[in-house]
């Protein structure tokens, strides 16, 4: 293969994109168009897939292949293709009804089996394309359109039920934070198996604001917590809050207060096999703990396509047969003359 | 020699005393049937492999219920399987010349199934009081209370299986396994078998276990000898074989003639094979066929659910494989929208529905072919699809090729409707040779169509769109569930636009008449009565039209294994007949489609819905009952 390098010019094409201006899809489509060419796979390797919904129109913006199915089934779909054609890069678009109500189901598989996609999950916390109505990750007491009193369910939170289902990589980011989305993305890309990336979105239209309590930029350092593998974790305006272990549990401190010094700082260390701080790190909400975005996560395991392929050339290497006719011949039969 | 304690010899020869001529039948039907776990399925599998290797056409129907393991000895836990072998056979047999019961319950349940001047043979050790009991029988004569005139032959199965096994040093519960092979041992001694293949068989059945093996084939020897020894009488049956084409045979059920059939497509399109499945009844066995090709390159993947079964497979499909899913009734259900994803998008896709009765769970170990319309309509918005169903067990295999072969030529869903009888059914089945079945041309994107392609852009002759698989340089396109413009494939809603494309995809399926064999009568094509069937039916009603005819009632037949589109000869054959009856088990669903096409036809029906075969003397009569009104 060639070494060719790639612009994000290269990964779109010239559909007008037909998001509600001011939504905070277009920026996350900017991200991936980046993130995908410094990952550097040619475009026509690379397929994108999505289910229903604002954000799964996203592969008609794509110059890759692409299929936009129905609804839910984005990762069943991209499950079968990834088996079928696993020199391919693939990517499944799905919003938090997409992939997390409708397509729960697949939505766990595919992180179970450890597929080798890519799911970007677009979380806004509601239903746009239909204009208005709750969704899995909207909070309990939510008033939308089809919860005029608030809703009286718990959410989902993606990122618990990526570890419920054995998950090896997770990632999060925020529309804004172009940075953030590109870095998470090509890890994504980079690691083997199924990668879950959260992305928080704002709907403008329907949901307004709904993350402004941790992303508005007065407090945004303060509510978010950049996780860099290998790096302490540190942040707040400042600089100098920093997590700690407290027990079992977490806890931020001021460095330098309450006697705790830089050297009480946790490191991460996304590769860890252990779930078990990962999962306390992704379930920081932004209210006592920041939320934290970049690569919570990113482990490796065996992977569901690989493991097919290699299955199929072991089987074949010990008794595989050239045709089908040899393989019945292989069996009981009998002759008549 | 084995010790025998021959214990109903008087039995046996009363029964030759009045039965003393001996039978020759071109051929005859063997019911085996005991409790859901005594065996009685792989019993009844190696006689009709055995009788297929000595050139019997055979056929088969196992009748097993929903429960695995009912209570032991209940009426609702028994199993039967059902073979006929000799010349010319097309069915399993309306009913059996010989039963084997190995309990009061089997007895009960399948007294039904024997003709007239049958033979019952019985498991005398299992008719104990607590047994009868079970069976719910309130005396200790279940022969008089069910009324039997039959002969029976009490045979002392159990104990005679225990007393062969006697120093095996196996405990109780293992030597009782194996009553289903000393059963088997006494019917091939019957009729005839020689029981070589039928160790062969059981030495490749329990090739892992030697001792089972060991045992196994000291009781199939004990059940021979035991026939031998007492003279048998039954054993004067003579059967016929067939002049079979010369070839290479092996037994084949339906199911795994399915399988094979989408291999061999495989092939012959160089386009990789992929199921995305979830198990159900009867459907599961191409799964589990499938599963084990990986030695043939086969990547089957067990999915979540029947709807991440058919999604997966559309998702294979774009990737550029022979994608397939298989399913039965309910689970077409589930995967209703995917199939109409794989309308729209074109994109070619093999549909399985092995039939069982419904609606719902309904009967799922049981046959019907009540999914007909399901298959032809059950889609939101205009979804025209290709539908075509196999007439026999062997005929999955032709018929799964063919479902292949017009998905990747057509590009274009495909529904496959098998049912329970024939996907568990059997028959002897020659191996074709390699250059039998014709190459398959996957619609590529035309070298000199490169630069102007678009997604939706069609072949003339068929209108098929053309398939980019991923990976190609240059032909990187998005394509969808929303409607698309025919000319650039971008999204569309323009209202044109979309009656144009809704009536391009309905005059594609059209266009795969040009492409499949016409429509042949059978029978006596001179008569003025038509019967007509599709799918599993066939067996029956080509038995039915020869007696009808042999009995001088003169009766055409045509049977339809290409449903949507019909034959293109469809119109000019059923115009030739005054009367045209169209037999299937359903409530009339092929009569009502084909009503709607030929308007001034008149359309008689022979329907049933019991989840049973017809018997071919249930389309006689049927027929006879038309004629006469």
């Amino acid at each position: 293969m060639e070494n060719k390098t790639y612009t994000a010019a290269d990964f779109k094409n010239a559909s007008p994109v037909r998001w509600c201006p001011g939504c905070g899809d277009h920026a996350i489509l900017n991200s991936l168009h980046k993130a995908m060419a410094t990952v550097g796979v040619d475009p026509a390797m690379t397929a994108v897939i999505s289910g229903i919904g604002c954000s799964s129109r996203l592969p008609y913006y794509m110059n890759t292949y692409g299929f936009h199915t129905i609804h839910g089934r984005a990762a069943a779909i991209a499950t079968g293709f990834k088996v079928a054609n696993p020199e391919m890069t693939v990517w499944q678009i799905s919003g938090d009804g997409d992939g997390l109500a409708i397509g729960g189901n697949h939505f766990i598989h595919a992180v179970r089996r450890n597929i080798d996609i890519n799911i970007i999950l677009f979380n806004n916390k509601i239903y746009g394309l239909t204009k208005g109505q709750y969704s899995p990750t909207s909070d309990r007491g939510f008033v939308s359109k089809s919860s005029p009193y608030g809703t009286t369910e718990d959410p989902f939170v993606p990122a618990e039920l990526v570890f419920g289902a054995r998950g090896n990589f997770f990632a999060r980011s925020i529309d804004v934070e172009l940075q953030t989305s590109q870095e998470v993305l090509v890890a994504a890309a980079r690691h083997r198996g199924t990668s879950v990336c959260e992305i928080l979105q704002n709907c403008v239209i329907f949901n307004n604001g709904i993350h402004n309590h941790i992303t508005d930029r007065e407090y945004r350092a303060d509510r978010t917590i950049h996780l860099v593998h290998g790096e302490k974790m540190i942040f707040g305006k400042e600089k100098n809050k920093g997590l700690v272990r407290d027990g079992f549990l977490l806890k931020a401190v001021t460095i330098g207060e309450d006697g705790y010094t830089i050297d009480d700082v946790l490191v991460h260390d996304a590769h860890c096999q252990s779930n078990f701080l990962h999962q306390q790190l992704a379930m920081m909400d932004g209210t006592d703990l920041p939320l934290a975005i970049g690569v919570i996560r990113d482990v490796d395991a065996p992977v569901y396509n690989e493991e097919v392929s290699r299955q199929v050339d072991e089987v074949r290497a010990k008794k595989g047969f050239d045709s089908l006719r040899a393989m019945i011949l292989a069996g009981e039969t009998w002759e008549v003359k | 020699m084995l010790p025998l304690r021959i214990v109903s010899v008087k039995f046996v020869i009363r029964l030759q005393m009045e039965n003393p001529k001996v039978k020759t039948l071109d051929k005859v039907v063997v019911r085996f049937s005991g409790d859901s776990g005594d065996g009685m399925q792989l019993a009844g599998n190696i006689f009709t492999n055995v009788s297929a290797g000595l050139g019997n056409s055979v056929s088969t129907f196992p009748d097993y219920p929903a429960e695995i393991r009912a209570p032991q000895g209940s009426l609702s836990g028994v199993s039967g399987f059902q073979v006929s072998v000799g010349s010319g056979v097309h069915t399993p047999g309306d009913a059996c010349d010989v039963l084997i019961a190995m309990n009061p319950a089997a007895l009960k349940q399948n007294v039904k199934f024997l003709k007239q001047g049958g033979v019952i043979i019985v498991d005398i050790d299992s008719f104990k009081k607590e047994a009868l009991e079970k069976a719910l029988f309130s005396t200790d004569d279940p022969y008089k209370e069910l009324n039997i005139s039959a002969q029976i032959v009490e045979v002392p199965v159990t104990s005679m299986t225990k007393a062969a096994l006697a120093d095996s040093g196996m405990d109780n519960k293992s030597i009782l396994k194996c009553r289903n092979i000393f059963a088997l041992g006494l019917v091939c001694w019957l009729f005839d078998r020689p029981l070589e293949a039928a160790l062969r068989m059981l030495k490749n059945k329990f090739a892992k276990k030697p001792a089972i093996y060991e045992a196994n084939a000291k009781v199939i020897q004990a059940g021979y000898d035991y026939g031998h020894n007492i003279h048998a009488s039954v054993s004067t049956y003579r059967i016929e074989s067939d002049e079979a084409r010369p070839g290479t045979y092996t037994d084949l059920n339906g199911n795994t003639a399915t399988a094979w059939g989408l291999i061999m497509a495989s092939e012959k399109s160089r386009r990789p094979l992929f199921l995305g499945s979830y198990p159900i009844t009867p459907a599961t066995d191409i799964l589990h066929e499938l599963a084990k090709r990986k030695d043939l390159g086969v990547k089957a993947c067990q999915m979540e659910d029947e709807i991440a079964g058919v999604c997966s497979a559309i998702g294979a499909s774009f990737a550029g494989n022979l994608a397939v899913t298989s399913t039965s009734g309910p689970g077409l259900a589930l995967k209703s929208e995917g199939i109409g994803l794989a309308v729209i998008a074109e994109l070619p896709l093999v549909i399985i529905d092995v039939q069982r009765g419904g609606p719902s769970t309904g009967l799922p170990t049981k046959t019907e072919q009540t999914d007909l319309l399901q298959a032809l309509y059950g889609r939101n918005g205009e979804s025209p699809i290709c539908v075509v169903a196999p007439a026999t067990p062997t005929d999955c295999f032709t018929m799964a090729f063919e479902a292949a072969r017009i998905a990747i030529e057509h590009m274009t869903p495909v529904i496959l409707l098998s049912d329970a009888f024939i996907g568990n059914g059997s028959s002897a089945w020659r191996i074709p040779d390699a250059d039998e079945y014709p190459e398959i041309h996957p619609r590529f994107v035309p070298e000199n169509l490169r630069d102007s392609w678009t997604p939706y852009l069609r072949d003339d002759e068929t209108l098929s769109r053309y398939w980019a698989i991923p990976g190609t340089p240059g032909l990187a396109h998005r394509i969808g569930g929303l409607e698309k413009d025919a000319n650039t494939g971008a999204i569309s809603t323009d209202p044109v636009n979309h009656e144009k494309m809704v009536l391009l995809r309905r005059e594609k399926v059209a266009r795969i008449a040009n492409d499949i064999p016409a429509l042949e009568v059978a029978g006596n094509p001179d008569a003025d009565t038509l019967i007509i069937g599709w799918g599993g039916t066939y067996g029956h009603l080509t038995t039915a039209t020869a007696e009808l005819n042999a009995a001088g009632t003169p009766v055409a037949f045509a049977h339809f294994r290409y449903i949507n589109p019909l034959p293109a000869n469809t119109a000019d054959i059923i115009g030739r007949y005054r009367r045209v009856i169209v037999a299937e088990l359903n409530c009339g669903q092929f009569a009502d489609f084909l009503q709607a096409r030929f308007p001034n036809v008149e359309i008689h029906r022979i329907n049933k819905i019991q989840g049973q075969p017809f018997l071919v003397s249930e389309i006689v009569n049927g027929v006879n009952n038309i004629i006469n009104k």
